[in-house]
């Protein structure tokens, strides 16, 4: 029981290490989604946007942990 | 379509995704091995193969089930969430907010905790537990990689294949080498593995929602381009700014 939960832990831990950057790339990818399904923008434009989106949200997590780290101190 | 940069990329991935989780199991091994005998190591990799080979049987067929879009999307998904969280974690690495991930002191590590048990009865069930968890998990990254970069162009086959070229390098390594195999360029390995993975992330995503990627699949490389520049650039600067604090700091 206890390696399942720790499997379960590691498994979830594979995709969630900082959760406001798992949560602001879920919520990209979901914009992305609706844009083109329901919006009918174009699918080229949407993922080109995807990948800029992920670059501004990698790019926040790691100011934001560089920060974190002399703000400790 | 099947092309050589697709096969190339997915093998690739694959390899060296694999390759930096087998290194990391593979000094859980050694150390039960060197620190309280071979066999709980054995037993427990065993055991642990058997189990992640149960579940690839398991849940193997059902991936034939999902339409090819839905699944590029869901595995999209997935890859972009594990492939940014390597990223951030090998740009931190690189830039010295983080430690770099070390096997010497990881093999360190596990040999104090296991010479501290090794008084206890259960000493072996211990070693092979240590053993059997080191396996599974690390085994379980390496079926999410192979599943991940295989499944969204039907090429499970050839990311199976890099999975166990890596496994086979690592093992003939091992067996020759006989140690830590910390001479391994782990961090720079990882930062690579994060850029490709995430590169597929988008890709898939993009081919999910029905984008018509410019060049076809020689556009993974496109994107992977991009990261890479991004990445670097992010290096510089957090390199700088780590300078300029930790001055400050001293």
């Amino acid at each position: 029981m206890n390696i399942l939960k720790v499997a379960l832990k590691e498994f979830f831990g594979m995709f969630i290490d900082d959760g406001a950057l798992a949560l602001a790339a879920l919520l990209l990818i979901a914009i992305v989604g609706v844009l083109v399904k329901f919006a009918h923008v174009d699918a080229l434009l949407a993922a080109t946007l995807l990948l800029l989106g992920c670059l501004l949200i990698l790019a926040e997590s790691v100011a934001r942990a560089a920060r974190q780290k002399f703000q400790r101190k | 379509m099947t092309t050589l940069t697709t096969i190339t990329s997915t093998v690739t991935a694959a390899f060296l995704g694999s390759f930096v989780e087998v290194v990391e199991a593979f000094t859980i091994i050694l150390a039960v091995g060197v620190t309280q005998s071979w066999r709980p190591a054995f037993i427990g990799t065993g055991l642990a193969l058997g189990l992640l080979a149960l579940l690839v049987l398991a849940l193997g067929p059902l991936l034939g089930l999902i339409p090819i879009e839905l699944m590029q999307f869901l595995i999209g998904t997935l890859l972009v969430l594990f492939g940014l969280r390597w990223l951030r974690k090998a740009i931190l690495r690189a830039s010295g907010f983080i430690a770099l991930h070390d096997e010497e002191k990881a093999f360190a590590a596990e040999t104090d905790s296991l010479r501290r048990q090794s008084a206890e009865r259960r000493a072996d069930f211990l070693a092979g537990t240590a053993a059997f968890k080191a396996v599974l998990l690390e085994g379980i990254e390496v079926v999410f990689i192979v599943i991940a970069t295989g499944a969204g162009h039907g090429m499970i086959g050839y990311a199976s294949l890099g999975a166990a070229a890596a496994c086979l390098l690592v093992l003939i390594i091992g067996i020759f080498v006989h140690k830590p195999l910390s001479a391994v360029p782990e961090n720079s390995l990882k930062f690579v593995v994060g850029l490709l993975l995430s590169a597929f992330g988008i890709f898939w995503v993009g081919e999910g929602v029905g984008a018509d990627w410019p060049g076809a699949d020689l556009s993974l490389l496109a994107i992977l381009a991009v990261l890479a520049v991004f990445s670097f650039a992010a290096v510089r600067m957090l390199r700088q700014y780590f300078n300029t604090h930790a001055e400050v700091a001293a």
